[in-house]
């Protein structure tokens, strides 16, 4: 996988792109609510006008819209940030649109505390908990921008409730589009490894690379996992890496509580018991400040991941 | 208010624009124009109407406040440093990690803060829970909450005005901030909520039609509202976003950009020639 760190997109950046070019499907309708130039659906709006909706700062509505238009045959994508899209309008995304399990993807952008300077109100801790916990409903966390692309492009070949987990910042570009193929539902094996398995999503698998590395020069054999589907999560790869690796170590820039961690650990309790440590963010909300600063007032950083792979070492049952 | 009293406002009223402005330049980002277009509501409240007490933030029977639009932390937090509620050299922490000044106002974080908000339509409502809370505890102590003219267009605004005319809160009055603009560009363009006047009446409210730029308009507007008995109060004020800054006014892109070091400059000196310009006719008088 062609590995060039020096190029940074965000994922929003590439949601808004990737909506922009499949566009052309004219079953898609994308909605808004007064945050376009942020989530980037501009980019849509630019080349599709008559199918590019502004529903105003009103997400509950939007949710339950976008169900209705759905209903009658069309591919909706609504976005907001994730605190909106996923935490306020909750309950109109699962009566709306998963109970009824209409073809209504959203796009939620600006999740996790790398939203940065806007501070805890706007810092989604919680919503992959939330949305992993409403039944009919694929949640995905793209690691970049090559991913997101893709994963648009699944999302819109899936017939039902898809969530978009994505971000602010500009993160590295691990993938290749030539040669990466986004398969939903799959975990991606980055690293070959046979000591530990660090299992990461989203813009902690970026991360979670360099853990390895640093790993690596302590003679550690660290395996790598990108879980873009968080759910339905792939069991069989998690399961292998445990009996193969006896140790893992989740990251992800959301609440240690429901989310990747907490749905890696549900898997190797019940298939393949193992010691699982949790690199997120512990029950706290975010608050202002510079994206890489908060990442590591939050231990969201390699060091942390790799002194949680020690550690899950040593728990190893002899 | 008299002539004398009025001219130290109006010099206030710069001031707290100028911290504004540093603010949201030295954070590189904030929300400057809708703190703009609040901040002379925001100066009358805080120095003419309001019984508070900068040295006992959570004193019972203070009237409280509540900025509904909370995107426009820059403007509450300027103005409650000019009171006296923490030092205004703090202000230039704003948004950073080692600050307490959150990005969005924060009640557990920052002294005078009585609601954190952030999230539009939430802090109506939560308005509303103190004005009942009042009425429950029989205390006589004021309700004053700020909306944005976009924020309107979240259905729970219009859920909280029902309940405040439901409960007869008339220690209740909000400001509608009506700049005309959101970010996606004029609310009438992107989700239009007019005619806002008529809505307000027909949710129950007394509804006062004001400049939000003018003292004595905003004196008499409270004025009423204070005598309004049996129903909640809205003043609609007709504002200009990005008030007091020439490359500001009016421009929905400044509403959540931060002006760079010559924009700053700019901006700072036509603020300060307005604020020497101001105390030169307060020697005068
Ligand atoms: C529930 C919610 N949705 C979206 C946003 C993002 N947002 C912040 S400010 C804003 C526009 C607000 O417009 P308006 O209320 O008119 O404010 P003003 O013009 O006074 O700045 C939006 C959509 C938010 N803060 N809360
Ligand atoms: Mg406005």
């Amino acid at each position: 996988m062609g590995e060039d760190k020096n190029i940074k997109i965000a994922t929003r950046e590439a949601y808004g792109a990737a909506l922009a070019e499949f566009g052309e499907d004219k079953r898609i309708v994308v909605l808004d609510a007064d945050l376009s130039k942020s989530t980037k659906t501009e980019m849509f709006k630019k080349k599709f006008p008559e199918r590019f909706i502004n529903m105003g700062i009103a997400e509950a509505n939007m949710m339950s819209a976008a169900a209705g238009i759905a209903s009658c045959g069309k591919i909706v994508f609504a976005s907001s940030f994730a605190i909106f899209a996923g935490v306020r309008a909750c309950e109109q995304v699962r009566n709306s649109i998963c109970y009824t399990k209409l073809n209504v993807k959203i796009g939620a952008t600006h999740a996790g505390i790398s939203v940065g300077e806007d501070g805890a109100s706007h810092q989604a801790v919680e919503d992959m908990a939330i949305m992993c916990a409403i039944p009919n409903m694929t949640v995905i966390s793209p690691a970049d921008s090559v991913e997101t692309r893709q994963a648009v492009l699944a999302a819109i070949q899936y017939d039902g409730p898809v969530y978009l987990r994505l971000g602010r910042l500009a993160v590295p570009v691990l993938f290749d589009e030539k040669d990466y193929h986004f398969e939903p539902g799959k975990g991606v094996l980055m690293r070959k490894g046979s000591d530990v398995t660090v299992i990461a999503t989203g813009l902690m698998v970026h991360i979670a690379a360099e853990a390895c590395d640093m790993l690596k020069k302590e003679g550690i054999s660290a395996r790598l996992i990108n879980i873009h589907t968080v759910k339905p999560v792939d069991k069989g790869m998690i399961l292998d890496a445990a009996r193969e690796t006896g140790a893992i170590v989740t990251a992800e820039e959301h609440n240690i509580y429901g989310g990747l961690g907490s749905i890696v650990s549900s898997v190797t309790a019940a298939g393949m018991p193992v010691p699982v440590k949790m690199v997120g963010i512990q029950d706290k909300f975010g608050k202002s400040g510079k994206p890489d600063r908060l990442m590591k007032m939050y231990s969201l950083t390699a060091e942390k991941i790799a002194e949680q792979a020690v550690e899950a070492i040593k728990m190893k049952r002899k | 208010m008299d002539t004398k009293e009025k001219q130290k406002l109006k010099i206030r009223a710069a001031k707290i624009r100028r911290h504004i402005i540093e603010e949201v330049h030295s954070a590189s980002s904030g929300h400057p124009g809708g703190s703009l277009s609040c901040t002379d509501i925001l100066a009358f409240l805080y120095f003419e109407k309001m019984k508070v007490d900068p040295s006992a933030p959570r004193w019972a029977d203070r009237d409280r406040f509540v900025l509904s639009k909370g995107h426009c932390a820059p403007g509450l937090y300027a103005t409650l440093a000019e009171r006296g509620y923490f030092p205004v050299e703090d202000l230039t922490g704003f948004r950073s990690a080692d600050s307490y000044l959150e990005g969005h106002p924060s009640m557990t974080m920052v002294p005078g803060v009585d609601m954190s908000t952030g999230s539009l339509g939430q802090g109506i409502s939560a308005a509303v829970g103190m004005a009942l809370a009042g009425k429950i505890d029989g205390r006589d102590y004021n309700v004053y909450a700020i909306l944005g003219d976009g924020e309107l267009e979240e259905g729970q605004v219009w859920e909280a005005l029902m309940a405040a005319a439901h409960y007869k809160l008339d220690n209740l009055t909000a400001f509608l901030d009506h700049n005309g603009l959101q970010i996606d560009g004029n609310i009438r363009d992107v989700m239009s909520p007019e005619p806002v006047s008529e809505k307000f009446r027909a949710f129950g409210w007394k509804v006062i039609n004001i400049n939000g730029h003018d003292f004595d308009q905003i004196e008499k507007a409270l004025c009423e509202a204070s005598a309004t008995k049996g129903m909640p109060v809205m003043i609609v004020a007709e504002t200009t976003k990005g008030k007091g800054v020439s490359f500001m006014e009016n421009e929905a892109g400044w509403h959540g950009s931060a002006p760079n070091k010559e924009q700053r400059d700019l901006a700072v000196a036509e603020i300060d020639a307005m604020i020497e310009k101001l105390e030169a006719e307060q020697a005068e008088k």
